[in-house]
């Protein structure tokens, strides 16, 4: 047990709970806070949605998570704020007054969950004012599974919403007074369970040498599955998202080459702003990549530590030729992310070491990046596979052609076959039949329940053809936009 | 800003002034504000809970209080999908801190067999296994982890046999749950010898699961007699209550069971909630305590029982013109391990398998296969759905066959005067319905412009096609077991004048509490914010029917009003005796809030609280109760015909998609939808079914695939790998509307229509869209195969396959 201290819509708390608690669990089971629903406990349904704020330069900024998935821990010195929280004095939330005049709940269980993700929206909306475009909405929305409405009613709150007056309740702004924060201890030799939360990395090295057993977490979105999921214990953690070191992004040179150290501790909406610049493409599969609330949890260093060989980002990176950097008490080293991938699941990292950071080469000489994930569903899916190609045409011949994918082989892997049919060719109808051959070559795909040995293969292949016609018939729409670019 | 207060007239005035000023601002919001003012029936008002919704204050069956030692329950599921149970050791799992209780088959102290029509369903595994998921124990603990963690101590040893998966494979070796039953009208066989053409094809239609977000949960007390009080999200109160009974070994009477809400039901809550309640209330007796069970996600799908997946067949002869002159289909339904509903739902489908069509002279037949999965159950539509799919296939076949549009030849095949009687007997009433309301709905959503547009955007393009379809429904409204058509319902008025009613029906977001109270309203002359509604409970509203079948407002809203009519006449009865004046008892009514008598200047009034209070003192009862049962219907199963539906629901929707054919992916642009409520009871209550209805149905069609092993075991079990449609499928153009000017023309609720499932089906035109836009590859020559749920995959791969039969 150890105590966390935060603001629950304003108000102080006190908590001591196991390591293993999740936010939701505090709320239903220890303060009797029913309002927030568990409608999956894996953090793809959105019911118990709730908005974590962290006061920087003295405003409050509010992003959703699931609290199912999310460590209780995490909200030491935060602000929790659930839908209990929001309506003021009886008066509610412009959220909650659009979705009742837009007849946006059913049978309520979702709506809650859905309630939240608007606030965060709200508030966003109100600090940053921008356009409330399709793809926003969809963004905010994406992760919030409602089975009764069809979506239309929460569509029209959404946009609704903002011509509804609001004063800015007196806790929004509410922030947890230092002395009221435990220090937590690093020492964890001390102690049976515990949450650690080193703030350096230098801090973290001690304590992965001194607990190697303990697990790491950042965003948790996929190590709390083993809790609620597999019933699995995790009473050792130690806590990667308060490392500074971790949760920089930093414009470098490396082996002569210009790019980006991205912290591993970075999370996939603090990529957005970078990969919007200078990797669109990679930008769009961000959108497509678990839901807002996953987004503004899971980090680059977890999904390439998580080593899933159905993980979105480390294709693209492979394809990108990024590196990795490890870092214990003894020092740092540095892998080519494909040396990082040992086997299904097992990566290169020692017992003792993190990832600290993640370096991403610019693309130079008019290199182009494509990203296609093929899924079930458009948003808030795991993929079946997915395609990251980088190259560059230099006079209608590939070169630098680079070519990974994910969903294909028991790591994500590049299909050094099908480049080498590429590299250095023509853009032919010849040279792309050849590559899609290759693919057979490159990988032995299995059937899951994410699809079929059969269909990854074919659709491997046919992204190697929707490749040659991106090339060869630009006049052509080969694609469908809202899901490639 | 305003201030959330209690729901009284200030309260709706004010909204009405926020939503006037949402208006203003933008369009978007849909118009939803009553002009009478008094939101009764016909008028759009909010759900009753709309505000305890979003603000978090409605309570849910996990979210209810327990006493500090209840106990939670963990159940212990069998792995295998088909076995014998040859051990089962629970001595680990008893020793573990924090487990309290442990229950098998043989702690059971009544009835073993809790089938709910008939029987094969044990509620714990005795010896034989039939599912992955099937119940083989109970654990009740402190804690529902301490609880499930202790389900994983225990040892099981099961002699696993192998498991029957595939329905067609069971159907040959009449392997059924129930007896095949078959509809025959006029010589089928006559009709396929003397075809022009017959044209034939099949079709695996994939089952869904319900994802209701809350997941299956109960919380039983024991009572001071040997009884029980079991609050549960359940569809159907009154036969938990005697399936609690009955494995109790005690009276009715001392079960009584209430269902305050549902975190949605969809039919998966009308059997396959009672298991749990009777799990928990033997453990509650057992022990004395308060017993909570909710399953986790997982275990919830892995245990209950989903959308039947259906193999259907048809053979048909047509004529030149593509006109349906007779034939057969069959459908056979996957009902997993024991009858459960499929006995009604493999009706539904052979009820459903003409949909808007006359079938000529036709036979249908219906299997009910038996495999070892969990037992398929209700699910909006009730197999409807899943026969209606055989019929929607073979028409863009046959279109294809004789070079039209699908459209087209839909339309030739309707029902209209001449070819009215469908292959069960009964004769299509507003058949006229049908077409006009798809004429109107051809015309506003510019089918042929876009039809136009579609083909020549097709021409020059490769890769990317798009695809346009138009879909009917025509759904019948009624149980098909007779004795179900029944509803009761009770009223009482306070001498405040406030008034509450019950009933026996279920709220699970529907908005059937809303319908009913504004019900009682209008009947009563009364303000909505005058009628509250409580927790449907099994003692004050008896032997009730599930909310099943789209019938609970009819029903339910039937028997409010008979029990608002009675104690109206009664009222009125005193007042022309009471009042020294000598009110006209002839013209009385109640409006506005008052008993008026007479017109013009005679006219007099008495104040609803006034009355109240006036007959109180003078000993009138101001309690009633009402009743009501659907007239005319009969089904006379040994000869498959009859009249099972009292009547029609109709409706119609166009999709339009875009499909890369290349990857399969696919999105859908627009979607035009008009539909057939009668008379709406509340347009935006209606307006919302008609949406969900239609999302559902096309998730069930497009993303959501069931996924099992080659051993029988669930392996799209959790959202994670089993995807509903979430915010982005939503279509960006989305045009929904109520037809208007038609109402029922039989005399149900106000000529009302039932809304629940029908437009479910609506959304088989993102299906049919799909084959359209795949069609374009040969140039509309051939048909796709496409079974369903039509997943990237399966676009790909036909994509695949007719584009290799082309070449």
């Amino acid at each position: 047990m150890a105590t966390i201290a935060f603001l629950l819509n304003g108000t102080p708390q006190r908590c001591d709970v196991s390591p293993d608690t999740s936010i939701l669990t505090l709320l239903r089971e220890h303060l009797a806070q029913t309002g927030t629903k568990e409608g999956c406990a894996s953090g793809d349904c959105g019911a118990c949605t709730v908005a974590i704020g962290e006061s920087t330069t003295g405003t409050q900024r509010y992003t959703s998570a699931n609290a199912c998935i999310t460590p209780a821990h995490q909200l030491q010195g935060r602000h929790l704020v659930t839908v209990e929280g929001l309506s003021e004095k009886g008066h509610l939330h412009p959220a909650q007054e659009a979705m009742i005049e837009c007849h946006g709940s059913q049978c309520g269980f979702c709506t809650p969950g859905i309630v939240m993700s608007l606030f965060t929206l709200h508030s966003d909306l109100t600090q940053r004012p921008s356009p409330l475009t399709p793809e926003r909405l969809e963004a905010a929305l994406g992760g919030n599974l409602c089975r009764c409405t069809g979506y239309r009613p929460i569509r029209d709150a959404a946009l609704s919403m903002n011509a509804i007056p609001y004063q800015r309740p007196q806790w929004f702004d509410a922030t947890l007074p230092d002395s009221e924060i435990d220090t937590q201890p690093s020492d964890s030799s001390q102690t049976v369970a515990f949450f650690a939360q080193p703030a350096s990395l230098a801090e973290l090295a001690q304590l992965r040498q001194s607990s190697p057993q303990a697990r790491l977490v950042a965003g948790g979105t996929d190590l709390w599955l083993e809790s609620t999921q597999r019933l699995a214990p995790l009473d050792q953690l130690i806590d990667v998202s308060r490392v500074a070191e971790l949760l920089t992004i930093e414009e470098a040179q490396l082996e002569n080459q210009t790019g980006w150290w991205i912290g591993a501790g970075v999370t996939y909406t603090q990529l957005e702003p970078l990969f919007e610049a200078h990797f669109p493409a990679f930008a769009h599969l961000l959108h497509r990549l678990g839901s807002q609330q996953i987004r503004n949890r899971g980090t680059l260093g977890g999904n390439i530590a998580n080593a899933s060989p159905i993980g979105d980002t480390p294709p693209v990176l492979l394809a990108l030729g990024a590196q990795v950097e490890l870092a214990s008490v003894t020092g740092k080293r540095r892998l080519a992310l494909e040396d990082f991938f040992l086997d299904y699941k097992k990566t290169a990292l020692a017992a003792d070491e993190v990832i600290s950071r993640i370096f991403i080469p610019q693309l130079v000489d008019s290199s182009q990046l494509r990203v296609w994930k093929l899924s079930k569903r458009r948003e808030d899916d795991i993929s079946a596979l997915l395609g990251a190609f980088s190259y560059r045409v230099e006079q209608n011949v590939l070169r630098d052609v680079r070519i990974a994918f994910g969903g294909m082989a028991a790591t994500p892997r590049r299909a050094l076959a099908a480049e080498a049919a590429l590299e250095g060719s023509a853009i032919t109808r010849e040279a792309f039949r050849a590559a899609q051959q290759a693919l057979e070559d490159d990988f032995q795909p299995m059937s899951d329940v994410r699809g079929s040995q059969h269909y990854r293969q074919q659709a491997a292949q046919n992204l190697i053809e929707r490749l040659y016609l991106s090339l060869s018939a630009t006049d052509q729409e080969v694609m469908l936009h809202a899901y490639a670019h | 800003m305003r201030t959330l207060t209690k729901l009284d007239g200030d309260s709706s005035r004010a909204r009405r002034e926020l939503h006037d000023q949402i208006q203003g601002a933008g369009p978007l919001a849909r118009h939803t504000v009553d002009s009478t003012g008094q939101r009764q029936a016909g008028s759009a008002s909010f759900h009753e809970s709309a505000e305890k919704h979003v603000t978090g204050k409605a309570a849910y069956i996990d979210d209810l209080a327990v006493p500090a030692d209840a106990l939670h329950v963990a159940l212990g599921l069998s792995p295998v999908a088909h076995g014998t149970l040859t051990q089962l050791d629970l001595n680990k799992v008893k020793e573990a801190p924090g487990v309290v209780d442990v229950i098998t088959f043989h702690e059971v102290p009544g009835h073993t067999d809790i089938g709910p029509v008939f029987p094969g369903d044990p509620i714990f595994v005795d010896q034989e296994i039939s599912y992955a998921g099937q119940c083989l124990f109970a654990v009740a603990a402190t804690s529902l982890q301490v609880a499930r963690r202790a389900v994983k101590l225990a040892t099981i040893s099961i002699d696993e046999q192998p498991a029957s998966l595939d329905p067609v494979a069971a159907t040959e070796r009449g392997e059924f749950v129930r007896p095949t039953h078959v509809q025959t009208r006029g010589d089928w066989q006559q009709a396929l010898d003397q075809a022009d053409q017959i044209i034939e094809g099949e079709l695996f239609v994939g089952g869904q699961e319900h994802f209701y977000l809350e997941g299956q949960a109960c919380v039983v007390h024991p009572t001071e007699d040997e009884g029980v009080i079991v609050y549960t999200s359940n569809q159907h109160p009154s036969e938990t209550q005697k399936l609690v009974a009955e494995v109790l070994d005690i009276p009715f009477h001392a079960v009584t069971v209430e269902v305050r809400r549902m975190g949605g039901g969809f039919g998966g809550k009308e059997t396959q909630a009672s298991p749990w309640a009777c799990i928990a209330a033997i453990i509650a007796r057992r022990t004395g305590k308060t017993v909570r069970l909710r399953l986790p996600r997982s275990d919830d799908m892995h245990a209950t029982g989903k959308r039947h997946p259906f193999h259907n067949r048809y053979r048909l002869a047509i004529d030149a013109e593509g006109v349906i002159q007779g034939g057969e289909i069959t459908v056979i339904g996957d009902c997993g391990y024991s009858p459960d509903l499929s006995d009604a739902i493999v009706d539904r489908a052979m009820f459903h398998a003409d949909n808007a069509y006359s079938l000529g002279d036709a036979q249908v037949v219906g299997h009910r296969a038996k495999t070892h999965t969990a037992s398929n159950t209700a699910f909006r539509g009730f197999g409807g759905p899943q026969g209606m799919m055989i019929i929607e296939a073979a028409m863009d076949d046959i279109a294809r066959q004789v070079g039209e549009d699908p459209l087209t030849v839909r339309k030739r095949n309707f029902y209209r005067d001449g070819r009215e009687v469908t292959h069960y007997g009964q004769q299509v009433d507003q058949r006229q319905l049908l077409h006009t309301l798809v004429e109107t709905l051809e015309s506003d959503s510019e089918y042929w412009v876009r039809r136009k547009a579609v083909s020549d955007f097709n021409a020059t393009s490769p890769v990317i096609k798009r695809g346009l379809a138009l879909t009917p429904v025509k759904f019948g409204i009624s149980f098909t077991a007779q004795h179900l058509n029944q509803a009761g319902a009770l009223l009482h008025v306070y001498t405040d004048g406030s008034v509450m009613i019950n009933h026996g029906g279920t709220e699970m977001g529907q908005g059937l509490h809303t319908k009913i109270c504004q019900v009682v309203a209008r009947e009563l002359g009364l303000d909505l914010d005058k009628v509250r509604i409580t927790a449907t409970r099994t003692d004050k509203v008896p032997n009730t029917s599930p909310t099943a079948a789209s019938s609970g407002a009819d029903l339910n809203g039937m028997a409010a009003r008979d029990a608002a009519g009675k104690l109206r006449e009664r009222l009125f009865d005193f007042a022309a005796g009471h009042y020294s004046e000598g009110l006209d008892r002839e013209g009385m009514r109640l409006e506005d809030g008052m008993l008026v008598a007479g017109f013009g200047e005679s006219e007099r009034t008495i104040p609803w609280g006034e009355l109240v209070q006036t007959a109180y003192l003078n000993r009138v009862s101001l309690s009633e109760k009402g009743f009501y049962a659907t007239p005319l219907i009969h089904y006379d199963r040994s000869i498959g015909q009859g009249r099972p539906f009292y009547y029609y629901a109709f409706g119609a929707a166009v999709a339009e998609v875009s499909v890369d054919t290349l990857s399969g992916e696919y999105q859908v642009d627009r979607v035009d939808i008009l539909h057939d409520v009668g008379d709406s009871l509340n347009p935006a209550i209606d307006i919302g079914q008609v949406e969900g209805g239609f999302i559902q149905g096309m998730g069930w069609l497009t993303s959501e695939e069931l996924k099992w092993n080659d051993k029988g075991v669930l392996v799209s079990d959790g959202p994670a790998t089993y995807k509903i449609p979430t915010f982005g499928d939503l279509p960006p153009v989305f045009n929904v509307a109520l037809l208007e000017g038609h109402p029922n023309s039989m005399a149900s609720l106000y000529r009302s229509k039932a809304v629940g499932e029908p437009p479910f089906m609506l959304g088989i035109c993102v299906w049919s869209a799909l084959r359209d836009a795949l069609s374009s590859l040969t140039d509309y020559a051939i048909s796709p195969h496409l079974d369903t749920p039509a997943t990237p995959e399966r676009v790909m791969l036909a994509a695949n396959a007719i584009r290799k039969r082309v070449l």
